[in-house]
């Protein structure tokens, strides 16, 4: 007998919102936190535009000791440790006292690279040859664990505390790690998420790639979104999100507030084989993802509601959909509503699968889909295969029972998990 | 410098590193950095780097292991700027 899973505490750090209240304004009202950032057009970037959360040095009190504060210089760390003890505390759980840690409750949270601003300060006083000069939390600070373990120090967890990488997909891969590990006994909550660091160090090489948008420098908030005629490739962002996942039995015994269920989902990849590569869909894996994720979740797919899509706002969003037809075997008028965030605030990277899971997740709790902006004209492809009110351009009230996220990442891997209404 | 001087300038560097606030009231020579303030001993380091700039001098790894006590502390800055 697998034990069932529930979220039961959620927190966030998104370039459009801090915290859950601020976030679920901002998506419901289209707020955009994409910006114009000087400090790229000085480095010559071709995309000058980008998401970062907005955390003033006050705030950052509430959440790190004076110590902790000296030499801090991994956004990364400060957006995770931010999102994760919010989730920690939402959930009306404290803090492990000072003599022994809590047994039950673990940790996982991914990051793509981390504290690449403190790495750079690193390899400057190495180069100039000042190793001695780095400190002691140049490690901390960098290693890629250094997030789960921030937390995990902070919180207190006595169980499995660690952090995964799956480029883009990252976040709903440890949403379903931590899954896994509650329904097999092993843990009774697992704090999971992701966190992204922000800026140039981390932007740079996409930029060089030329998969990001570069004639909106004016206009950030009016680049094409995901699912747009216009779209001409993502915007960075940066940020974290976090979810309490907890044994049912045990939410239900502390009487704690369930946001939703996690009814399971699937993480595969297409071993960049036919069509799939380092940096593109095998199509066939992407749809064997979704139709695991639904057997393995119980459910028919039929009784989605709605999607919270990968749909990054490049030349794949067609893809994606066709996809998704395909898995759910579901097209046109039948096809669940859909939506990005992508649009309101940018591509978090590593951190995009947790915000994402965030804002699916809120939408289910209230019954409402957030609109998707910037795509007044849907991509031709788009429109010929599913219904454009499939596409909501503003935020509807809806009863909601079923979301399915969604994310891909470099590398060829999928994540897909389906979060339901609770029912006793 | 006067030793006493030395000694107040020890006690503002390693503030921001104590653990146990109670071990500052009575800081002196024989005030021991981990076990009457709690550092966390991967914290010395920054405290040597705190010092190396507050005073101008350099800390080799041999003199920073000797550095136990504020008082250790004080002998090693005396030794350095003489």
């Amino acid at each position: 007998m697998k034990n069932r899973v529930v979220i039961t505490g959620m927190g966030v750090v998104a370039p459009n919102g801090v915290g859950l209240e601020e976030f679920e304004t901002a998506i419901r009202n289209g707020q955009s936190g994409i910006e114009f950032y000087q400090e790229l057009a000085d480095l010559n970037f071709s995309c000058q535009i980008g998401g970062k959360p907005k955390i003033s040095s006050e705030k950052l009190k509430n959440y790190f000791t004076d110590l902790q504060l000296r030499g801090l210089n991994s956004s990364g760390i400060i957006y995770g440790v931010i999102a994760g003890t919010d989730a920690w505390a939402d959930a009306g759980l404290s803090k492990a006292d000072e003599e022994a840690p809590d047994w039950d409750s673990g940790i996982i949270f991914g990051t793509g690279i981390l504290g690449v601003d403190k790495f750079r300060e690193a390899i400057h006083l190495i180069d100039a040859g000042k190793t001695r000069r780095l400190g002691s939390t140049s490690v901390i600070q960098t290693m890629a664990s250094g997030i789960s373990a921030y937390l995990g120090g902070i919180l207190g967890c006595g169980n499995q505390v660690t952090t995964n990488s799956s480029a883009c997909t990252t976040g709903t891969e440890a949403l379903l790690m931590g899954f896994e590990r509650i329904q097999a006994g092993k843990a009774k909550r697992m704090l999971v998420g992701s966190c992204s660091d922000h800026g140039p160090y981390v932007w740079g090489g996409f930029d060089a790639m030329r998969i990001l948008p570069g004639n909106y420098n004016d206009t950030p908030q009016e680049a094409p979104g995901p699912l747009s005629a216009l779209a001409a490739g993502f915007i960075p962002g940066s940020g974290a999100g976090a979810l309490l996942l907890e044994d049912y039995a045990s939410a239900k015994e502390r009487g704690a507030r369930i946001y939703a269920e996690v009814m399971g989902g699937e993480v595969n990849s297409g071993g960049q084989r036919g069509g799939g590569s380092m940096t593109a869909a095998n199509s066939q894996a992407v749809q064997r993802c979704i139709k695991g994720a639904i057997e393995n979740s119980g459910i028919s797919a039929n009784e989605i509601d709605a999607i919270n899509g990968h749909l990054t706002g490049t030349s794949r969003d067609p893809v994606e959909i066709e996809n998704w037809i395909l898995g759910l075997d579901r097209k046109k008028e039948n096809f669940p509503y859909i939506n990005s965030l992508k649009g309101l605030m940018g591509h978090c990277l590593s951190a995009s699968g947790s915000i994402e899971c965030v804002a699916s997740v809120l939408q289910l709790y209230k019954n409402f889909i957030f609109g998707n902006v910037n795509c007044e004209k849907l991509h031709p492809e788009i429109s010929t295969l599913i219904a454009s009110e499939k596409i909501p351009r503003k935020t509807i009230e809806i009863p909601l029972n079923i979301i399915a996220k969604a994310s891909f990442g470099f590398g060829d891997v999928n994540g897909i998990v389906i979060f339901k209404k609770i029912t006793e | 410098m006067p030793e006493k001087e030395i000694l107040e300038k020890l006690k503002a560097i390693v503030t921001p590193y104590v653990q146990n606030k109670e071990g500052l009231e009575n800081f002196n020579e024989n005030t021991d950095f981990l076990n009457d303030l709690k550092i966390n001993s991967a914290n010395l380091v920054d405290v040597v780097l705190d010092v190396e700039d507050e005073f101008n001098i350099e800390i080799d790894t041999e003199s920073m292991n000797g550095m136990l006590t504020a008082g250790d502390a004080k002998n090693i800055i005396l030794e350095k700027i003489k």
